[in-house]
């Protein structure tokens, strides 16, 4: 039972990231019908960019995460602005296998300049966890928790609130007609990639200072997010939110009961089940699955 | 012309091992061929049916680990305490299988995954292949995890005749990888000239009008995967036999995308696409090697692939048949106007 209580509480930080890892992917496909193969890249890149705000800078940790989220944000509109703007009248296929060579730049770029060997990023919190009831858990997670949850609620009032959000929506829902009513199409398609970008790039420089920093650490993250917006359906927004806590359980659970090595093997089994029962995903709208 | 490129460049390759005995290009040449097997057959789906297999290393490590395993014997205990215990058997009869499971492991991937369409079959297939590397790394009482698999047997053949022999040189197992490159060439060719491979280009250009003069998609679609995943566990079997030591690292990413960057750069959907991708990718890193640190070789492969998507979208082989054909002549139609798929797919 104190077992249990343990792997929900770690759930629940993990879950946070994941799910800001889902909702980026899910909002470029959703708005923009690419498959982002430079996510994972997107999250190793803002655990550096923490690292090199924090560590090499020497900024305050509270200082160095916008930095990171800002960072993404730039480094999403150069990707999109550079590569996918030129690609708009491509095939799907065409501008995944772009992006697979902007990842593989990117992932290999930071081997290139950072070497192999895994970088720390040291956290201003008391090494003495918090306990609740039989569980405990770091101050430092309980930040990351608390960051992602912000994040996610920021993304949703910045999607469901704000006059950017409802052009979204529209060229979400159909990007002619949305044209016509005076949107900027090609504009919704930068900030979202941006955004999207963002939100992975905040993951990575949440968990960065949680595990440890190295390039191919988007590797898993990519695999991850992937599983978590087939889970959610692909294009959703609170399908992707509720995915990212579904896997984070998922995973808990199966290293906690079954094995630790398959940890990682549970986001594919997710697919699969995914794909047997409901093969659109739990909360997507039909008319998305292309 | 592109109709005699392959004979050509086999007649070239037979030939090649009569004055070139330097071991590290010959070597060079051999693994070229393996990974030009597996282009071979991504392309069958990539270029054909339009399906990106993302995991395609997965099947030719399962081809590898099926191979050697069926080879050197192993001896593991399974729940419920079952126990198997298996001899080794002649490689010959590993290769046989490796492209049997393979081709099973393609046909329950195609299966579930072809349900729906769009960018599933290339998630399902990437996060395949990372639990197949999880598989192979956490089994060790099969796989040995880690430890790596070793002196895997070097493959033998049964000649009517001649009886057994062993291919232990390197010119001989080049000739084996050259004869088997050679077979799966004649292979896709026949495939993809036949009525299954113009059901497959149909669902690859309209998927809608496929169906309706009756071509069965999931069905196609799942058949393209499983002749796929079959040829790549071929060439696992081959690669394993002739390295001789295998582990979980054959599953990494990276092997996936240095065979679709082949594919893309060659020419998908063409016969010749992936030999000419095969022998420039395959040689390449090799001519770069005293050049550059392996990393920064990696970032030139994405920027190429990038590169390659931008000014030559169909790769290599159709740029050069669009050169030569006379001016007022048009080059082949483009690809029909993708948004016009993506609306009239259900």
């Amino acid at each position: 039972m104190d077992q249990l209580v343990q792997h929900l509480v770690n759930t629940l930080v993990l879950g946070g990231t994941y799910a800001l890892l889902g909702i980026g992917l899910t909002l470029i496909f959703g708005i923009m019908n690419v498959v982002n193969f430079t996510h994972g890249a997107l999250y190793t890149f803002g655990a550096y960019a923490m690292y090199l705000a924090a560590v090499a800078l020497g900024l305050n940790f509270f200082a160095a995460l916008p930095v990171a989220l800002v960072a993404g944000l730039a480094l999403g509109a150069l990707i999109e602005w550079t590569l996918l703007r030129p690609l708009r009248r491509a095939d799907i296929d065409t501008t995944m296998l772009v992006m697979i060579g902007a990842g593989i730049a990117l992932q290999s770029g930071a081997l290139w300049l950072f070497g192999g060997v895994a970088k720390a990023i040291p956290a201003p919190f008391p090494d003495e966890p918090l306990q609740i009831g039989p569980a405990s858990v770091s101050w430092l997670r309980i930040f990351v928790f608390a960051a992602a949850l912000a994040l996610i609620a920021v993304t949703n009032l910045l999607i469901n609130a704000t006059k950017l959000g409802r052009a979204m929506r529209a060229t979400f829902q159909d990007h002619d007609t949305a044209a016509l009513m005076g949107v900027n199409v090609s504009m919704i398609y930068t900030a979202t990639f941006a955004i999207g970008s963002s939100l992975a790039a905040a993951a990575g420089a949440l968990l960065g200072p949680v595990y440890v920093v190295f390039p191919q650490m988007g590797d898993l993250a990519a695999v991850k997010a992937f599983a978590i917006v087939i889970l959610g359906g692909l294009g959703s927004i609170t399908g992707a939110t509720i995915g990212g806590f579904v896997l984070a359980l998922a995973e808990e659970v199966g290293a906690g009961y079954i094995s630790s090595g398959y940890r990682d093997a549970m986001g594919f089994l997710i697919i699969m089940a995914v794909l047997v029962v409901k093969p659109t995903g739990l909360f997507a709208r039909a008319e998305r699955i292309g | 012309m592109t109709r005699f490129i392959a004979p050509a460049l086999l007649a070239g390759l037979a030939l090649l091992p009569l004055w070139l005995q330097d071991p590290y290009l010959l070597n060079m040449l051999i693994t070229t061929g393996i990974f030009t097997i597996g282009a071979m057959s991504l392309n069958l789906l990539l270029g054909y049916t339009g399906q990106l297999s993302l995991g395609h290393i997965a099947f030719v490590g399962i081809g590898a680990y099926v191979s050697a395993l069926t080879s050197l014997g192993f001896d593991v205990g399974l729940p419920f305490g079952v126990r198997i215990t298996h001899e080794g058997w002649p490689p010959a009869v590993g290769f046989v299988l490796a492209v049997a499971i393979s081709g099973l492991c393609g046909y329950l991937l195609g299966l579930l995954s072809f349900r729906v369409r769009g960018a599933y079959f290339v998630i399902v297939t990437i996060s395949f292949a990372e639990v197949v590397r999880l598989v192979a790394l956490n089994w060790v009482e099969l796989t040995q995890g880690p430890l790596a698999l070793t002196s895997i047997p070097f493959m033998t053949l049964g000649l009517p005749g001649l009886g057994e022999a062993t291919l232990r040189s390197k010119t001989q197992n080049y000739y084996l990888v050259l004869a088997v490159a050679a077979l799966s060439y004649l292979l896709i060719a026949r495939l993809v000239g036949s009525r299954f491979g113009r059901a497959m280009r149909g669902l690859k250009e309209n998927e809608p009008l496929a169906l309706s003069v009756g071509v069965n998609a999931t069905r196609t679609l799942t058949i393209a995967a499983t002749i796929s995943a079959a040829m790549a566990g071929a060439a696992g079997s081959l690669y394993a036999h002739y390295i001789r030591i295998i582990d979980p690292d054959i599953f990494s990413f990276s092997y996936t995308v240095t065979m679709v960057i082949m594919v893309v750069a060659g020419g998908k959907g063409t016969l010749a696409g992936p030999l000419v991708g095969g022998l420039i990718f395959g040689v390449l890193p090799v001519a770069l090697r005293p050049v550059m640190a392996p990393e920064a070789q990696w970032i030139v492969y994405g920027l190429t692939l990038i590169a390659i998507l931008f000014v030559m979208p169909r790769g290599i082989v159709p740029a050069l048949e669009a050169l030569r054909l006379p001016r007022r002549t048009k080059a082949p139609a483009p690809a029909p106007a993708p948004a016009m798929q993506a609306e009239a797919q259900p």
